[in-house]
């Protein structure tokens, strides 16, 4: 026998701890996911208004009436990348960063949201702007912050686009990483995930009739806090669904850990009845054969 | 007769939606009833009380900053706060607006962006009081 009894309960042991971890945190994103989901979810009805209220200002507006609305050649880029800033979530982060990876690092620069992106982007040496922490229930202002830093860097013409690498949360057992320009403003489209089907169906059904507002006070100031309200706004949903995408991901990953150990267990107990079997068979022949040489 | 479909919508969830007769709302550039049958409009509301009107009916909300757009038979109401003058806490609207107040005390402390929030928070907290007030001594 290859291995002895003790090295194989001690194996067991060590198993067992590691499954009541996995299992444990399994739990505790189990909780997180739940909430985390609902926030997401809660939020889009108001998106969707949102994104409604700006076609009706865009479609009253002149061409270039804000400069959030400008589309300039594209020189330099702003990337912002939100990612977790813990590991154990499966491939979320290796699938988020390789669409990072695509971008070109000569011509774009980097915002990291979340310690594993920047800790991808320093060791790829690529230039980082900045770098934000954000609580695990993001609160809007943090995120504003977060958006008003790009936003910024877009007015002040350091870059010319400003692009959004996250993971949209579809459900708890698929999120897609998705690349998303929100600067300069030219498609309106909603956020999707879940409502997807139900939302594109209503969009089309309000683009058909073309009201002519007046608004009050002017244009150009509801504009201006229309759009910048709008970026705030969507850069806030991308987190909560990178956030639900997280916890469902590792809630997932864990799952299948615990499992693992389970199956792991119950390969190393038969293996360890049978070595415990064989040495207790070798022992009893030994016993035999001892008492037949001295009978 | 003509009602209005009106919405009021939070980032949390729908807060109002229903068919009514009329609505208040305050906007930025001051209280405005709309009826059905309302010109096209787009406007910003500030903090402070929306009452809907359906039948013989009134309710009244407190309401945050946002966005509202009119039509001829719909009014939507995009805002950051939407609650119902019987579900709001004084005490605990009391109690923000003390602490809003100690931390404008202290606003050369706080960045404009802190500062710009808790004014925001101030005026909400103070809406909320306004509505409830005003509704329990009637």
């Amino acid at each position: 026998m290859a291995a002895n009894t003790r090295d194989i309960r001690r194996r067991i042991k060590s198993v067992k701890n590691t499954s009541q971890i996995t299992k444990a945190m399994q739990m505790v994103a189990a909780a997180k996911m739940r909430k985390a989901q609902q926030v997401a979810v809660a939020g889009r009805a108001y998106a969707e208004l949102l994104a409604k209220v700006l076609r009706s200002v865009a479609a009253g507006a002149e061409e270039g009436a804000h400069e959030l609305l400008v589309a300039r050649e594209v020189k330099k880029e702003l990337v912002l990348v939100i990612s977790t800033d813990k590991g154990l979530c499966g491939a979320l982060n290796t699938n988020l960063l390789r669409e990072v990876a695509k971008f070109d690092p000569a011509k774009t620069i980097f915002v990291a949201c979340g310690r594993k992106g920047s800790q991808y982007l320093a060791r790829t040496n690529r230039t980082i702007a900045a770098e934000f922490e954000l609580r695990d229930a993001p609160a809007f202002l943090e995120t504003k912050t977060v958006s008003k830093f790009c936003m910024n860097k877009f007015v002040s013409g350091e870059v010319d686009k400003v692009t959004v690498v996250f993971t949209d949360f579809v459900n708890t057992l698929t999120q897609t990483p998705t690349v998303k320009t929100i600067l300069p403003i030219t498609s309106l489209e909603v956020s999707t995930g879940i409502s997807g089907a139900h939302d594109a169906g209503k969009v089309e059904a309000t683009q058909g009739e073309s009201v002519e507002y007046s608004f009050e006070p002017a244009i150009g100031e509801v504009l201006s806090a229309v759009l910048p309200h709008h970026v705030y706004f969507q850069v806030y949903q991308m987190v909560l669904d990178s956030r639900a995408s997280e916890h469902s991901a590792r809630m997932v990953a864990m799952k299948s850990a615990t499992d693992n150990a389970k199956q792991l267990i119950k390969d190393l107990t038969l293996e360890y009845n049978k070595v415990r079997q064989a040495a207790i068979t070798t022992e009893l022949l030994e016993i035999t054969t001892a008492q037949m040489a001295l009978g | 007769m003509a009602t209005l479909k009106l919405e009021i919508v939070t980032p949390e969830k729908v807060a109002y939606s229903d068919d009514v007769d009329g609505v208040v709302i305050p906007g930025t550039e001051g209280e405005m009833g709309v009826l059905p049958m309302h010109i096209p409009l787009m406007t910003m509301i500030h903090p402070g009380e929306l009452v809907v009107s359906k039948g013989n009916d009134r309710k009244y909300l407190a309401v945050g900053e946002g966005f509202v757009t009119i039509d001829q038979t719909s009014v939507k109401v995009l805002t950051d706060m939407a609650i119902e003058w019987e579900a709001i806490d004084e005490s605990a609207a009391e109690a923000a607006v003390k602490r809003a107040e100690e931390a404008m005390a202290r606003k050369h402390e706080l960045g404009s962006e802190e500062a710009a929030a808790v004014q925001v928070a101030l005026a909400k907290s103070l809406a909320q009081l306004h509505v409830k007030r005003r509704r329990r001594n009637v």
